[in-house]
């Protein structure tokens, strides 16, 4: 069902920039704050963008993450430009990863981003092409219980 | 009046309007109104920051003044454990307890050792909690605050066991009232504080827990009599002092303190209340989670940094060190039984009656559509800014003075960039106006100039 979104605010990300790595979920975590948004879907918000901002970080060329909120959701895209996902299913299992020595070193690459933000989505579309890059839609409900 | 408290307040008369405050706020809860330092009540933490940064002393935390003992029939003095880090290496806590009745207090309480007894019944908490981790200490009141402001999903991490103050408050009031055969009011039990903020713990308690505190009396308004009082008072056997301090205890006085002398090995501590935000940005983004317990003290080093101590936080940091390396090296272990405690832990002796609450901050609007509309204005206004942060409009930072804007707290013009700009528009406006008195002469262009104004 197409949503008509209120409210926008788009973030770039730039891969391989670990310095501002986590700002895009502090400065998202804030304005859904400002808007009035329940600190507990704040705070599943602020984790799936976290993650979504980590995977341009740590393997994409740089990405655009967009966050747009209605008086029933909150909806998070996330679109890179980067290697992609060559298989999804694997990705979406938790402990799997394709993080270097490097970055598990970092604290990264447990294999728990794509599964986490799953598990702090109302609804979650993944699309990828391989060389091309990934996309995907976090959808949050803002009324609790409807999770769908 | 207003709904909260706070323990530090502006003496206007001071006040230079010279901004430290405003830029040392963590919580950007300082505004210069005509002026003047004031302190925007639901923001504001009582970390003490503003207290430190002002140059003229303006910024106070009124803590109670000495004469406050002869309100009771007999007072009490609990010493936080950074007082012992105050003095110098050769006088030990026992003389110090000694020098606080010799100025005047009836009895002086060992409160390290309620630390420590505290220190033991965290140890139990952790060993049974299975809930959501990282779990976060509080002793510290302003993290406390911070938490129920900025981080309203964090509260329940919050590690739900009374500080030993408290405990300590409760404790005497009952045995003394017992002993003297007063009333418990007729006893006066006094907190002698490194910090503001552990003032309005007493005033304003973070939940409902009952207090048994009277009052607070700042270790830099202590220090100075307190030294006199000292020179006449011996200290005693060197080993004897030392077999008087519980080593858990004492620990709290300094970042690093209770994780070391109990031993734990998946403790992260945090001091400067900077470093704590980034940390609980950490924990709200989900990670931490493989971490048992968060110990944050607002103030660098730990207590023995707060704003109301006198020695420098670093030597007083390394004092507590060395002071915990003697003991370990002599295997001086005063604290209460173990067993004893985890009795009383079995009790819930040591587990607050009532949880933390939030406060979170108030959004724009209350509606989402209004909300919305005025997060959009805040945008866009905040684009119009110099985004240099200047403050000369009042508010720390342009991001900031967008939201006063937004919120009818600031007018777009107390931005200075404003000025010149609303200085040219001005001045087209006039130009377009002598322009149109240069086509068509005089008797017209009072008329014409004011339908140009009404059309506008």
């Amino acid at each position: 069902m197409p949503y008509g979104h209120d409210f926008k605010h788009s973030f770039g990300i730039t891969g391989g920039d670990f310095n501002k790595a986590g700002n895009v979920s502090v400065e998202l975590k804030e304005i859904l704050r400002e808007l009035g948004v329940d600190p507990a879907i704040i705070r599943r918000a602020a984790i799936a963008s976290y993650e979504a901002e980590m995977n341009v970080v740590m393997y994409a060329r740089k990405g655009e993450l967009v966050l747009r909120l209605n008086p029933e959701l909150i909806r998070i895209s996330l679109k890179d430009e980067g290697p992609g996902i060559e298989n999804i299913e694997l990705a979406m299992q938790e402990g799997y990863s394709t993080a270097t020595d490097e970055m598990r070193e970092m604290g990264f690459g447990a294999g728990m981003g794509l599964p986490n933000i799953k598990k702090n989505a109302d609804r979650f579309e993944l699309k990828s092409r391989v060389g091309q890059g990934t996309s995907y839609n976090i959808v949050i409900h803002l009324n609790r219980g409807e999770k769908t | 009046m207003s709904q909260y408290f706070h323990s530090v307040r502006v003496e206007t008369e001071k006040c230079d309007g010279r901004m430290k405050c405003l830029r040392a706020c963590p919580t950007q809860a300082i505004r210069i109104r005509n002026g003047k330092a004031v302190i925007l009540e639901e923001k504001c933490i009582d970390c003490g920051e503003c207290v430190t940064a002002c140059p003229n002393g303006a910024i106070v935390a009124p803590t109670d003044p000495f004469g406050e003992l002869d309100r009771f029939k007999h007072t009490v003095a609990l010493p936080s454990p950074a007082l012992y880090a105050q003095f110098g290496r050769s006088i030990l806590p026992d003389r110090i307890l000694a020098g606080l009745k010799k100025l005047g207090f009836d009895d002086a309480f060992e409160l390290a050792n309620v630390c420590g007894d505290t220190s033991l019944a965290i140890e139990q908490f952790l060993e049974e909690y299975n809930g959501p981790r990282p779990l976060i200490f509080n002793a510290c009141p302003a993290v406390v605050r911070l938490i129920q402001v900025k981080y309203p999903q964090l509260v329940d991490n919050i590690i739900p066991i009374t500080l030993p103050k408290r405990l300590a408050a409760k404790e005497i009031k009952e045995q003394k009232s017992e002993e003297l055969g007063l009333e418990p009011d007729e006893i006066g039990t006094f907190y002698i504080t490194p910090c503001p903020v552990k003032m309005i713990a007493i005033k304003q308690p973070a939940s409902d827990e009952e207090c048994h505190l009277d009052g607070t009396i700042s270790i830099s308004d202590i220090y100075g009599p307190l030294l006199s009082a000292l020179e006449g008072v011996d200290q005693g056997s060197y080993r004897k002092s030392l077999e008087s301090i519980c080593v858990l205890g004492i620990g709290w006085a300094v970042a690093g303190g209770m994780h070391r002398t109990l031993r734990l090995n998946n403790v992260l501590d945090v001091s400067g209340i900077s470093e704590i935000i980034k940390t609980f940005d950490d924990i709200e983004r989900g990670k931490l989670q493989n971490i048992d317990l968060v110990v944050p003290y607002s103030c660098p080093q730990g207590c023995v940094g707060g704003s109301l101590t006198v020695e420098n936080r670093y030597i007083s940091y390394n004092k507590i060190l060395r002071l915990l390396e003697t003991l370990e090296q002599e295997n001086i272990e005063a604290c209460r039984d173990k067993r004893e405690i985890r009795e009383r832990y079995r009790q819930k002796y040591f587990h607050m009656q009532h949880k933390y609450e939030s406060r979170p901050l108030q959004a724009l609007d209350n509606d989402l559509g209004q909300a919305i509309k005025k997060r959009k204005k805040k945008q866009k206004i905040y684009e119009s800014l110099p985004k240099i942060d200047c403050g000369i409009c009042g508010a720390p930072t342009c991001l900031a003075f967008a939201e006063d804007v937004v919120k009818g707290d600031a007018q777009p013009s107390d931005c200075i960039f404003n000025v010149p700009r609303r200085i040219q528009e001005m001045w087209k406006e006039i130009s377009g106006y002598m322009d149109e008195f240069a086509e068509i002469g005089g008797g017209k262009a009072r008329t014409s100039s004011k339908a140009k104004r009404g059309k506008k």
